[in-house]
């Protein structure tokens, strides 16, 4: 236990450490910041415009879609806020920068963890935050405690399936680092397409998300049971099924850096 | 000139190396084309009617999209030259006796065809193996497609003198990161990358087809796939190359000014 | 007490060669060839010593250090470090090291340095009274008053060497590694680096591996030099046994080198 709070500790020495130095920067920080925004609003357009022209799809409405895309970014700038040193793991690798992990009595996730911690993911947030009130207030959604809890649950475990994939480009980084750009699929890929409920791009699509990277779990699922298209308490638990996901990603990252010791590089 | 053509080799040597980038770049590009038809089929399904292409036009310009993206795309620009720039390393190139314009615009030229080159054709055959209507489809005719070849050089021309504006704007800026997303984004979306041009409302759309961004994938792609074609051939054509002439003849300058601006203060 | 006994070490490597037509080549089928970083390596290195570890580029230095840090584990033989075997329990081993990679930098880029020593404090979750005697015997040693509260991007290279080193030395390790610690440092920095790593083995009886291919480092501070090339160690013994007549140390380490064959 005493450990445990230690880690803790450790990491919150981190993020202070993180967020000083970005403040170095303040102008730099607030442009970046902007350009987050400006990066999913993009996508919102597209969005704003396509329904401009039908007005529906598959029967979720402008709003409904707004929605579901707002909690998907949320799930997603959360991941990447902290578990940004995952994500830029290639360029550690690169660096040689691991071997300085490995010479220290910590664990290495918790190090590698600290080392990066992006704010200016906020742009993201806040947007996200914008089109989540804006939908909230358009749908013409029943809120109970449940539908509260479901939406709680699913950034937990939406922030859980992410950060177990950019795990997953962590490990792969000890192998090779070459080609990983495959894994935006499931990152970038999934932000961006996770705007429609996934259920608009059909059965098969909704299998694979469901068995084999758990996106359904955190995203169409608990958000038929907002909606009310689904009554079962289950799909208020389901998003912390995801939570699981990460037990195998994080095997493979022991198995990297197993590899890691093997090879040196 | 032939030393911006060693530039070139060397670049797209280097380009052409990186077969694990471009396997998964292959990969990437499918599941993406993939997914994009599938929402234009979900909408196609809500209401045919709105649709402004048909639908095949629809997914050969999403293939084509993604098999090209390297030509296309803003934000496929180098880092090594931003970095450059941020670092002072420019200095160096400022030494040599190359016009740093002209060799950082053979450089990109590079960079994009030897990516585009690899993954272009892999998309392309698979996708055309797909049933129609999700496949890819067979140009409209011989003279489409030989329009579609030079428009598509044209486009690359001018997404790369755009790009080199944006590296020559760094010179003058604080934070070329910030600067970089927000002109990305800016051409992404009014090149049609996000969604094509046709889709939006009429009234935006004529003002979206003057600017530069419209030159530079919109033309191309449908043209091939017969969204454009006949009379209305002339006016993108001519406005993709008044454009590459402006953007390469203001990015000249504004490069020239901040050489001497950077030779002045030292970097 | 360090001891290495028969380490093998070896990494398969990828081959390229230049032109489009084998560049295009190795999109299909790529050539691999097996380096041996290190063969048969034994030595053993007493506590309190000092010892220069000297060999061209790629003859298996780092490959070594890594081995003795717990990054790296060997393909054969077996290696102890005060009867610890380094890349098994990796986290009790390295609590006990201390390592400066003279290249690469372990402080935050954009904040005072001491912010960095104090998150180091507790990442090695250094007790308060001991960091604050070795802060100050470090400051004291090292003249690094003035430096602390300054932006590490605001150091010279002399200066951020001198915080580097402390940085590494917070948690009192009694094994020292030292990665080309005087690299592109001027001469009053490398004098004061010198000057400080003998006295810190002397008081503290630290053990300090040195790597480096400044000669002058390895002759103001080692007796002794271990010299490996291809991956074998090919002398081990002190400066002296080599050094003909009046010759400079680097012409007797030029001359080794030539001998060897490497």
């Amino acid at each position: 236990m005493e450990k445990k709070k230690c880690g803790l500790q450790l990491y919150i020495h981190y993020i202070s450490i993180n967020v000083r130095s970005m403040m170095q920067y303040k102008s730099s920080f607030v442009l970046t910041v902007i350009g987050q925004f400006l990066v999913s609003f993009n996508v919102f357009l597209g969005i704003y415009f396509m329904f401009q022209r039908f007005h529906q799809v598959k029967g979720y409405t402008y709003s409904e879609v707004l929605l579901c895309f707002s909690i998907m970014l949320m799930e997603f700038s959360l991941a990447e806020c902290f578990a940004r040193g995952f994500d830029t793991f290639s360029t550690m690798v690169k660096k040689g920068e691991f071997d300085r992990v490995m010479v220290r009595p910590r664990n290495e996730i918790l190090q590698v963890l600290g080392s990066k911690f992006e704010l200016t993911r906020i742009g993201r947030m806040l947007q996200a935050i914008v089109m989540f009130i804006y939908g909230i207030a358009c749908s013409e959604i029943q809120w109970t405690v449940a539908k509260v809890l479901t939406i709680v649950f699913m950034l937990v475990g939406g922030m859980a399936l992410f950060t177990g994939i950019f795990l997953i480009y962590a490990a792969l980084c000890f192998f090779t680092l070459d080609g990983l750009e495959f894994m935006n699929v499931l990152t970038d890929g999934a932000r961006e397409y996770g705007k429609y409920p996934i259920g608009v791009y059909g059965k098969r699509m909704v299998q694979i998300c469901t068995f084999i990277v758990p996106y359904a779990l955190v995203q169409y699922y608990p958000f038929l049971y907002l909606l009310g298209r689904r009554t079962s308490g289950v799909y208020v638990v389901l998003p912390l099924l995801a939570i699981l996901f990460m037990f195998p990603c994080y095997g493979l990252w022991r198995v990297g850096v197993r590899h890691y010791k093997s090879s040196g590089s | 000139m032939k030393k911006y053509l060693s530039f070139f080799r060397i670049r797209f040597l280097m380009g052409v190396q990186y077969r694990a980038a471009a396997l998964a770049g292959v990969v990437t590009q499918f599941v993406w084309g993939g997914m994009e038809i599938l929402i234009f089929k979900a909408f196609y399904e809500a209401n045919a009617e709105a649709f402004p292409m048909t639908f095949q036009a629809t997914t050969s310009y999403i293939w084509l999209q993604q098999a090209f993206l390297a030509f296309f795309m803003a934000w496929m620009m180098e880092s090594e030259i931003f970095d450059s720039i941020v670092n002072g390393n420019i200095a160096y190139e400022l030494c040599r006796p190359v016009r740093i314009y002209s060799m950082w615009f053979a450089r990109s030229v590079a960079n994009r065809l030897s990516k585009g080159v690899l993954r272009c054709f892999p998309i392309l055959i698979f996708a055309a193996f797909l049933p129609a209507p999700y496949g890819m489809a067979a140009p409209e005719s011989i003279s489409s497609f030989l329009w579609f070849l030079l428009t598509m050089v044209l486009g690359l021309l001018v997404t790369v003198s755009f790009c080199m504006l944006i590296y020559v704007l760094t010179f003058f800026t604080i934070s070329p990161q910030g600067l970089r997303i927000f002109f990305v984004s800016m051409v992404e979306f009014f090149a049609g990358s996000v969604i094509p041009l046709p889709f939006f409302p009429d009234k935006i759309r004529t003002i979206m087809e003057l600017l530069p961004f419209a030159a530079m994938q919109n033309v191309p792609l449908r043209i091939y796939s017969g969204d454009l074609a006949g009379t209305y051939l002339i006016k993108p054509i001519v406005l993709q190359v008044i454009w590459l002439i402006l953007l390469t003849v203001f990015g000249y300058f504004l490069c020239r000014y901040a050489e001497k601006r950077v030779s002045l203060q030292g970097g | 007490m360090i001891t290495m006994k028969n380490v093998c070490k070896s990494y398969k490597v990828a081959r390229r060669n230049a032109g489009l037509k084998q560049a295009c080549k190795s999109l299909f089928h790529r050539e691999y060839e097996t380096i041996h970083a290190l063969s048969d390596v034994s030595f053993t290195i007493g506590d309190g010593e000092m010892v220069g570890y000297i060999g061209p580029n790629g003859a298996g230095k780092s490959s070594t250090i890594k081995i003795l840090s717990g990054i790296l584990t060997p393909d054969s033989g077996t290696c102890d470090v005060n009867g610890r075997v380094p890349w098994k329990n990796r986290m009790q081993h390295v609590k006990n090291i201390g390592v400066v990679f003279g290249q690469k930098s372990q402080l935050w880029w954009d904040v005072p340095v001491i912010d960095s020593f104090e998150l180091l404090r507790d990442i090695y979750s250094i007790p308060e009274e001991l960091y604050h005697t070795n802060l100050e015997e470090l400051q004291e040693l090292l003249d690094l008053k003035q430096l602390l509260r300054t932006p590490t991007r605001q150091l010279s290279l002399g200066q951020r060497m001198r915080c580097e080193i402390a940085a590494s030395l917070l948690h009192s390790p009694d094994l020292l590694f030292l990665d080309e610690p005087t690299i592109g440092l001027d001469a009053v920095s490398k004098l004061a680096v010198r000057e400080f790593i003998l006295k810190r083995n002397e008081t503290h009886k630290t053990t300090v591996i040195l790597t480096t291919h400044d000669m002058q480092d390895i002759e103001a501070l080692t007796k002794r030099i271990i010299l490996i090339g291809k991956g074998q160690i090919l002398l081990d013994g002190s400066l002296g046994d080599i050094k003909e007549g009046n010759a400079t140390i680097d012409e007797t380490v030029a001359q080794l080198y030539r001998s060897y064959n490497i």
